[in-house]
């Protein structure tokens, strides 16, 4: 062989080596979970599961509080929510609400000064409205939840807000004029897994209540006219999904035919239950609050922190793979009215 | 041995630069001083230019140049002039063809009208071409398969990109102008019409496509293989075999009973290549006028299998009464 030869071939062997680091490491796992030849493989890198496994970890609960005691409403001024705990079983949650949402700040993240009732602090509104969210999340909305349930934890994670909620998403900046229109989408989002779709799929579908069924349920046309750009926001929004719970389409869909419920898996009923479960808490309970909230705490279009899919999963199919801390803490599955959250807020 | 292991271009011949045959009165002048390339002669001619550009090619260019341009500088408007971020993000970069709510109409140039106007200038770039592929065949004294074969893939984006929405009634239907954006739009048109796999004429159009790439690997190894008997003179081959040739066809009619001839394996090519976009572009036209579901229509008509369940049957629950909706 020549030198150039020898030099062409060098130069191709390195441009492949550059070409594989866009590739993803192996190995990966797959498990089969569909009928074979049909591709429903869960495919999971043990490096990404091992990130999401620690974020993952439920924390132990705090000993139980010791039976019997006056009830907390009898005891102290202004409880709202919790009046029917006895007063072991209120300081428990208390503390307990403590260590998951301000661990560092301590009581004073929500009392203001010694007086414990007092409203003065919007964090103690907001997280009444909380409490009152998550008892109507484990009673009302079973069908997602199922008797797993969920606490403050499940979002909060030891963080004042949970680390993924939505705001509505004014995109990137364009050149204001007459060219530069990025139609919503395009721009390398990471709630939509980088890819170039749609990148504010949570407004339409998790706010407002768009619908999210694209394709006909009739081999010839029949008057469906929704458009490819309309599959492309649904596309998206599915884009969300998959990320947040860490799992590929077929984890609900047979991808030969997406649409159809008699191919899917009975995870596909489970996450239609969780989009209207999303809708539910940003209207009822999140947006309702916004004056409630200082302004650096709204969006950049003056909206509410809102949930999604990501909020409770965070990147595992089942929030905390599947632990139920609502089993240390059945208070929080307790039936009770929620007062509309206006006649709060006005009592600041 | 070695001499014929013949990956790359051995053997480049060097004379002075030709300047090709003489140009009949009334016509361009072929333009450029032409030069010698060490490295093109690897994989081709040594010998770059003259062009010939003529009238067609001319405006074929500008109009090329001014959708580019449109394209461009949209996606550059779209990142507020950022030339660090043009080129972070161009791959993610579009320009998007218009909400479907303006139908066929003309929309606000920033709602679609730049994509409406890049589409006319690429349009007419592309046919500008085309007929400049096919006058220079025929000034040459050639055949126009090229331009035949051209015309089938202006077909395809004709149909994706002008045809089809007319007859959708929108133009939001057609494709965006941009890298990722074009290739999601792709993935979004099979999700709308139910999985594009169980369209015939995209089946069709897979196999040609397959097949195109077989078939010229089949080819380009098996002249190079028989070069060393004179086998890259095909054509010459073809009236006059020679042992090149019977090599050639010995060996895949010993390895699969059946051989092309040094003329008929050009056919299957062309063919091949031809109907990838022909059938392709059947099958995009036929998706949202004439059927709307694909996988359904398979269903219909018995080409798409039924599975075993291996899950519970699951219900939509949107038909579940007291279930909120």
């Amino acid at each position: 062989m020549n030198v150039d030869l020898r030099m062409s071939l060098v130069g191709c062997m390195l441009a492949a080596c550059a070409l594989l680091t866009g590739c993803e490491r192996p190995p990966t796992d797959t498990v089969q979970r569909g009928y074979r030849g049909l591709g429903m493989v869960e495919v999971s890198n043990p490096r990404t599961v091992a990130v999401h496994e620690a974020l993952n970890q439920a924390p132990q609960p705090l000993p139980a509080a010791p039976a019997g005691g006056p009830l907390a409403s009898a005891t102290y001024q202004n409880v709202q929510v919790l009046g029917d705990l006895s007063v072991n079983e209120f300081t428990r949650l208390m503390l307990a609400m403590t260590s998951w949402v301000a661990p560092k700040e301590g009581c004073a993240y929500c009392h203001a000064g010694a007086n414990f009732a007092s409203d003065e602090l919007y964090t103690k509104v907001v997280a009444r409205r909380m409490l009152q969210m998550t008892r109507h999340i484990n009673n009302q909305w079973k069908s997602h939840v199922a008797a797993t349930g969920v606490t403050c934890f499940t979002c909060h994670r030891g963080e004042h807000i949970p680390a993924q909620v939505w705001f509505k998403d004014p995109g990137p900046v364009t050149a204001q004029g007459m060219a530069g229109n990025r139609a919503g989408q395009n721009a390398p989002a990471p709630q939509v897994g980088l890819t170039s779709l749609p990148f504010d799929p949570f407004t339409p579908f998790l706010d407002q209540s768009a619908g999210i069924r694209v394709a006909s349920t009739s081999a010839l046309p029949d008057g469906n006219r929704h458009s490819i750009k309309q599959t492309e926001w649904t596309y998206a929004l599915m884009m969300h999904i998959s990320q947040s719970l860490g799992v590929n389409c077929t984890y609900c869909h047979n991808t030969r035919s997406f649409f159809s419920w008699d191919a899917s898996t009975p995870q596909r009923a489970t996450a239609w239950h969780g989009i209207r479960l999303v809708r539910d808490l940003n209207h009822a309970y999140l947006e309702p609050l916004k004056p409630v909230f200082p302004h650096s705490r709204l969006g950049p279009l003056g909206d509410v922190p809102k949930v999604n899919c990501a909020t409770c999963h965070q990147g595992a199919f089942k929030p905390l793979y599947g632990a139920s801390m609502l089993h240390d803490y059945p208070e929080l599955a307790v039936t009770a009215s929620a007062p509309p959250i206006a006649a709060e807020a006005n009592k600041q | 041995m070695a001499e014929y292991q013949n990956i790359f271009t051995r053997v480049q011949v060097r004379a002075p630069a030709y300047a090709g045959v003489t140009l009949p009165s009334g016509t361009w002048q072929r333009q450029g001083q032409p030069f010698f390339s060490y490295w093109l002669g690897r994989i081709g001619d040594a010998q770059i230019g003259p062009i010939y550009l003529g009238t067609t090619g001319v405006i074929s260019l500008i109009c090329g140049f001014i959708a580019i341009e449109i394209i461009g500088l949209n996606m550059w408007a779209s990142v507020n002039w950022d030339p660090v971020q043009f080129v972070r993000q161009l791959p993610w970069l579009a320009l998007e063809p218009p909400p479907p709510q303006y139908g066929l109409s003309l929309p606000p140039l920033n709602e679609g009208g730049w994509w409406l106007m890049a589409g006319f200038f690429l349009t007419t770039s592309i046919l500008l071409w085309w007929v400049r592929t096919y006058r220079r065949a025929r000034a040459l004294g050639l055949g126009t398969h090229v331009a035949w074969a051209f015309a089938s893939a202006i077909w395809l984006y004709l149909v994706l990109g002008f045809i089809r929405p007319l007859l959708m009634g929108s133009w939001g239907e057609a494709v965006p102008f941009g890298i990722f954006p074009h290739l999601d739009w792709t993935a979004a048109f099979s999700i709308r019409y139910g999985n594009l796999f169980y369209n015939p004429f995209h089946m069709l159009s897979i196999a040609f496509l397959y097949g195109s790439t077989l078939l010229f690997a089949m080819h380009g190894a098996t002249i190079l293989a028989v070069s060393r008997f004179g086998g890259e003179r095909e054509i010459e081959q073809v009236v006059d075999r020679g042992t090149a040739a019977e090599r050639a066809a010995l060996f895949w009619r010993w390895t699969m009973g059946f051989n092309a001839t040094m003329e008929s394996v050009h056919r299957w090519a062309w063919w091949f290549a031809v109907l990838v976009t022909l059938t392709g572009g059947i099958g995009i036209l036929l998706t949202g006028t004439v059927v709307d579901n694909w996988y359904l229509w398979a269903v219909k008509h018995g080409l798409a299998p039924s599975y075993p369940h291996v899950f519970a049957p699951v219900v939509d629950p949107a038909t579940l009464p007291e279930v909120p909706k």
